[in-house]
Formats: C-alpha cells, structure tokens, sequence
C-alpha cells in the first residue's frame, strides 16, 4: 500500500512521516508537492506538521488553497483516509475538512514536550488497532493547539463520538493540569463523521522507534496499514479499480 | 481606493494573548484597562470603481481568507468614504 506524504512550504515533519511509512512499515511512500493534483494513487494521505506557509495569517490559512488540497478533499470524499499532524490538523480545520478552529495556547508558550492522550474511538482507520481507553505517550509540539468550537458544535463532536484523542494523564485521566494547551475537553484529535478524516495535535510519526524515547505511535501506522490491507476505509476510486 | 479590514476574536471566545497584555498593563499601574482584545488590521489597496464595490470585494476576501468565521468577526471600513 502507499502513502502520501503531502509537501508545503514550510512542512517539516514531512520526512519523519516518510521515514516511519516507509523504512519503519517497509511501505511505499511517496511525497506530493502542494502545487501537484493528484494523489499519485495514494492509499492514504498524511498531511504533516510544520508551518506550512510560514503560518501567516493563521496556521493552515494559506495551505488550505494548495491546488493539491482539491485532490485531498475528493479524496476524502470518496472515503479514503486522511490524517493530519499537528500543522496538517490544522490545515484540515481550515479546509474544513474538520470542524472547530485553534487558538493560541492558553500558556502563549510554544509547548514541546511528550503529553498522554486517550484513544477516545476505535473505529477510525486510524486508531482502529487500538484499544479503547488505550493511554499512549506521544510528544507534541505547537504554539497553536488550543482546540476550540462553539458550544452546539463541541456537543455534536461527542454525541456522534467524533472525539478519537483527550489529552490524560500518564493513568489515563482526563485533568485540567494534562491538558497542555487549553483546549476544550481536553480534545488532542478529532474525525469527520464518516471516520476517514482524522486530525490529531500529537506526532505519533516522531513515536516510532524506542530510540526516540516512545514507540506508542506506530499503532496509528499499523491501524491504517490494516485497515486498508482489509478494504476498509478504501477510496472509492475508479483508478483504483 | 483602501479598504480598511479589522479581524478581532469572537466576544465568546478567550483571548490568552489580550488576558496578558491586560495583565502587563495592570502591573505597569494602568488598572484603569480593565480588558483588551488583540486583534488584526489589513490594509487592502483595491481597483474599484465605487466605495460599494471595494466594500463588497474586501468582505468577500474577509470571508474567504482573511478571518476564520469559527473563531473570528471583522469589520470594513473604506478610507474617505
């Protein structure tokens, strides 16, 4: 199977993520540049973290008119998973693609450091490996990840179970002082509601390998490596066919 | 012809960078302040024939790009009209 690992000016976990599809899984990977349109028949579409366009205006601004993000959106509507870290969640919030918007942390400090999140959902493609309740240690690192909605939309996120990821503690305990960054009920990810698309603060691509310090993200990998191996969450797409 | 775009947060939502200048100020002695809000201020040169069209054409770019409906409201003003 193979990922794309979309490109912008400014992404720079871009190749962390090429390096865990690829060397980690031993999957195909291959980068797509903002300006290209196609997906370059991509099973799944990573958009990674970074400051993509130098987060002008507001971060994901700019990158949400990338030509390339056309490609992501019918992609996505065809049913193909999607998944953005950090800067890529952040760019699917101005797309659209998710709901909701976020603010500066409420610390105003750029916060770097390995968090605990709780799997909240389990029928994502991407967390689809896990456990529900699973606690894993997962670093983030962001100036804006300050989750916020309005009341009637943070309402729906949890009715309709949209809330894959809260920010915990190391015992799995949603609390004020795990919450890193002020964003309402402690939300660190989310999923549209036909599941495929998932945006998540954290970096599980920098989780991977116990030499850097947790390898509690490669079940994101795996989770979707087995989720498109068994045609679940396949694009449904005629150059596929 | 300028059209003049002011982007401010929300009324509801919390603004951590203007709590803080509140707070600078409270400690530089200027109680008075009791709130700030920080906010963005564009200036668009525009090719329009009327204050109208520039009014229309700098909302429609607000929308679109320069405020982020979720969080944020703005205002435009058109100078000398």
């Amino acid at each position: 199977m193979k990922f794309a690992v979309v490109v912008f000016p400014g992404s720079n976990c871009d190749h962390d993520a090429y390096h865990v599809a690829k060397h980690v899984f031993g999957q195909q990977a291959d980068f797509v540049w903002h300006k290209d349109v196609d997906l370059k028949g991509a099973d799944v579409v990573i958009l990674p973290g970074g400051f993509s366009h130098g987060d002008y205006l507001r971060s994901g601004a700019i990158a949400r008119f990338s030509p390339v993000m056309d490609a992501v959106k019918a992609f996505a509507a065809r049913g193909g998973p999607v998944v953005g870290f950090c800067n890529g969640f952040q760019v699917l919030l101005e797309a659209h693609l998710l709901p909701g918007a976020m603010l500066r942390n409420r610390s105003l400090k750029y916060v770097c450091q390995h968090v605990h999140v709780r799997v909240e959902q389990t029928d994502t493609p991407f967390t689809l490996g896990c456990a529900r309740g699973q606690v894993l240690r997962i670093p983030i690192g962001h100036g804006e990840g300050n989750y916020f909605a309005d009341e009637a939309t943070i309402a729906r996120l949890e009715a309709n179970r949209q809330v894959v990821f809260r920010y915990v503690t190391s015992s799995g305990e949603v609390r004020d002082d795990a919450n890193p960054n002020g964003s309402l009920h402690s939300i660190a990810g989310i999923c549209n509601e036909a599941r495929n698309v998932v945006g998540m603060m954290p970096h599980p691509e920098r989780a991977c390998e116990p030499l850097l310090g947790s390898d509690d993200g490669k079940v994101i990998f795996e989770s979707v490596i087995k989720a498109v191996a068994a045609g679940r969450f396949a694009a449904r797409d005629a150059q596929h066919a | 012809m300028r059209a003049r775009v002011f982007v401010t947060l929300k009324p509801s939502v919390f603004d951590p960078q203007g709590r803080t200048i509140t707070e600078a100020l409270h400690s530089l002695g200027y109680g008075s302040v009791e709130d700030v809000r920080q906010g963005k201020y564009f200036e668009l040169d525009v090719a329009a024939s009327s204050p109208d069209e520039a009014r229309t054409l700098a909302a429609e770019v607000a929308d679109k790009l320069l405020a982020n409906p979720v969080i944020e409201s703005y205002r435009v003003e058109i100078e000398g009209a």
